[in-house]
């Protein structure tokens, strides 16, 4: 019955302001509580409703048709060639990865208030769970990208074995926002309403319904400085080809964007996360 | 000594918290808006430090805990003891690391698995089976390790029928045997429990009682916290006795126990209800030495003390109370003229005493309410319902399970012999063969 008796890993002290030199390899222990939670997130997200994963499908479907309705037809922007709803659809499955992860991250740990203040884990395995859900979320609605694929015709190149990639650029986009918003939020619960106002936002600023290329030369980097445009540049390249070009130096400031964001969050998250329980 | 696996040493943890300041009854809508206006700008200024938001405008520094020092050996049962705030809370949480202390420090050796409550993380959409696996992996244990005990679990708790229903169609009977289920078979070494065992019907109480005596049997350690003085005293061998967020005490669990019952006070708030005729000025519980509590062994004998005043003087006048249960069930009602005592009639003060023999009460919360009347016309001057209440606490040379499974309001000592039958030998013979 008894477990092996304890190892020199297994001592710990607690202290005031004690950072733990084992975090990393706890987090790594605890990657079975990561699975499950992320088990828990997608399965209960779309119980008693009544289309259930559906909803992953309808709503990204239904804001392309409207984009390829107002910027397509009425505005007639460019579309570097090919078809309009399936650029606007490239973008949208970016885009939806990221708003979700960021908006589930960000309440995520005001979600799991009865776990954080009764039990002991690392609390980044809450945020980074939740990103999964949106992962899954951006799986289903990959079914309608092949379906216009096949409506359209259109063979993509070789260029698509790059996408996880740029699905990895998406994902760790959101979790650094996501961290630090989401431990802000314990303390200032404000942010909880920050979040969907920016998200709704972010969708007119990013280039979702238009192309990038229509930003003028001289403003491109600086409108690059918002890191989803080099995702998403990044999905038009992988999936629709050569018919959309890479601006590396855009794609470079996002990767640097992304990669400087993600630091800050894990940094913040760490620093308050000793007082969760205590301000939850 | 190397088989310590908990030291404290000068734990401390405070808190701020923040209350309304007195002077605040809101007379004015410009004072309200002004008294938001600031605290909106106190807000901003506690955003900008990154200080956390605190409600209310007057800050108070709180030690929840303060030097509290102690060891706990491999394999023993230690108790946490103590009054509501008086931190026990705070040092489980500490312990198992939802929270760390202000000053002090705490070393620990071996995997801790907390159950401050249970079912923590139950997922009330999910299954039965799937909650399984998600409580367990919160409580850290992997899931070869719940998927091997499965069977013991769910035999444990007793709900093979519905493993795939959503926990939020259980009973809450069903839902919290699954959650001990759970927590019951966890494998570390060190458990630390809170309250759990105040939960479920008394069956499964005794169960769970009967689960936490085998894990301490395993030379498993475990802290314990509860306010069931019977339960602790039965699986407990050494404790920690808190008060205010110092430890008062600590040793042989047997001697804290009592201390913690003889702290205890009787209640003293009650306000007269002032009469022209005749009215209750109070009721204390003491023990048999004198000192007031609230808390007794059920061997003890309850001395009970009323006071009352007359304002005139009132023929037929009768004082007397009745014990009840916290839920109002009547256990029985008591009056001087019971054992022939007349109830002063005459104007002023006087005090009734009554003694309830020891043995009487069983263990549990009980009321005493008081009545001043009149016996002839049967008119009632006074009456406090539940002006005293207190607590009834398994004696400590009676065996607690048993003392716990004893159904009944109360208990009479009945006049007992048992011995063999013996008859003279041809009736003997006789009955049987009627009986054939």
């Amino acid at each position: 019955m008894m477990q092996p008796t304890s190892t020199a890993q297994d001592f710990i002290i607690i202290e005031a302001g004690r950072t733990e030199k084992n975090y990393w390899a706890d987090l790594w222990r605890y990657r079975e509580l990561f699975l499950i939670l992320a088990w828990r997130d997608v399965s209960v997200r779309y119980k008693q409703t009544i289309i259930g994963a559906a909803w992953a499908v309808v709503r990204p479907f239904l804001t392309m048709v409207v984009f390829t309705v107002i910027f397509g037809r009425i505005a007639a922007l460019p579309s570097d060639g090919a078809p309009y709803a399936l650029m606007v659809f490239t973008a949208m499955l970016p885009w939806s990865l990221f708003s979700t992860a960021l908006g589930e991250a960000s309440n995520s740990l005001i979600g799991n208030e009865r776990l954080i203040s009764k039990v002991y884990f690392p609390r980044l395995i809450i945020p980074t769970a939740t990103v999964v859900t949106a992962f899954v979320d951006f799986l289903i609605s990959f079914v309608i990208l092949l379906g216009l694929m096949v409506y359209y015709r259109f063979v993509p190149s070789w260029n698509i074995l790059f996408l996880p990639l740029f699905i990895l650029m998406a994902l760790l986009a959101s979790l650094g926002p996501g961290l630090w918003i989401t431990a802000l939020n314990v303390k200032y619960r404000d942010f909880r309403y920050v979040i969907p106002f920016l998200v709704q936002f972010g969708l007119y600023i990013s280039p979702v319904g238009f192309s990038s290329s229509i930003i003028p030369e001289k403003w491109r980097l600086l409108y690059s400085l918002n890191p989803i445009v080099g995702v998403i540049d990044g999905f038009r390249w992988s999936i629709l080809g050569s018919k959309s070009s890479i601006y590396w130096p855009s794609f470079a400031s996002s990767i640097a964007v992304i990669s400087g964001f993600l630091c800050f969050g894990i940094r913040e998250f760490r620093k308050t996360e000793r007082t969760f329980a205590d301000l939850i | 000594m190397s088989d310590v696996v908990i030291r404290a040493e000068n734990l401390g943890k405070k808190y701020v918290i923040g209350h309304q300041a007195e002077d605040g009854r809101y007379v004015t809508l410009r004072d309200a808006l002004m008294r938001n206006v600031r605290s909106m700008w106190h807000k901003t200024k506690d955003l900008m430090h990154g200080n956390g938001i605190v409600q209310g405008d007057n800050l108070e520094e709180v030690w929840a805990l303060r030097d509290v020092n102690f060891e706990i050996r491999q394999g023993e049962v230690m108790g946490i003891i103590g009054r509501n705030g008086a931190g026990k809370s705070t040092l489980l949480k500490i312990l198992s690391r939802i929270t760390e202390p202000t000053e002090g420090r705490v070393s620990v050796k071996g995997r801790i698995a907390s159950l401050l409550e249970v079912g923590t993380g139950f997922h009330p959409e999910l299954t039965g089976r799937e909650n399984m696996f998600l409580n367990g992996a919160i409580l850290g244990m992997r899931r070869d390790e719940i998927r091997c005990k499965f069977d013991e679990i769910v035999a444990f708790a007793e709900i093979e029928k519905f493993l795939d229903t959503p926990v939020k169609r259980y009973s809450s009977g069903m839902y919290v045997r699954l959650a001990f289920a759970v927590s019951a078979h966890l494998e570390q070494e060190i458990l630390i429990v809170d309250e759990v065992l105040a939960v479920g019907d008394s069956i499964f109480q005794k169960k769970c009682l009967g689960k936490m005596g085998q894990v301490a049997k395993q030379g498993r350690t475990v802290l314990l916290v509860s306010h069931n003085m019977g339960a602790v005293r039965a699986l407990c061998q050494r404790g920690v006795l808190l008060s205010e967020g110092r430890v008062l005490a600590s040793g042989p669990i047997g001697d804290l126990v009592d201390a913690y019952v003889h702290r205890s006070q009787g209640i003293e708030t009650f306000k007269p209800r002032v009469n022209d005729t005749s009215y209750i000025l109070g009721c204390q519980t003491k023990h048999t030495d004198g000192s007031s509590t609230s808390t007794f062994f059920t061997n003890e004998e309850i001395h009970i003390t009323m006071r009352y005043q007359n304002r005139q003087r009132i023929d037929g006048l009768r004082c007397g109370f009745r014990i009840s249960k916290v839920d109002g069930t009547v256990l029985a009602c008591f009056t001087p003229e019971d054992a022939s005592v007349i109830t002063p009639k005459a104007i002023g003060e006087h005090v009734a005493r009554a003694v309830i023999p020891k043995n009487t009460l069983l263990k549990g919360s009980h009321q005493i309410s008081f009545t001043v009347w009149n016996g002839v016309t049967n008119e009632i001057y006074d009456d406090v319902d539940a002006i005293a209440e207190f607590t009834m606490e398994a004696a400590r040379e009676q065996a607690y399970l048993s003392e716990f499974s004893r159904p009944g309001l109360f208990q009479v000592s009945a006049e007992w012999s048992v011995s063999r039958e013996s008859l003279p030998e041809g009736q003997a013979a006789k009955r049987l063969a009627k009986v054939l």
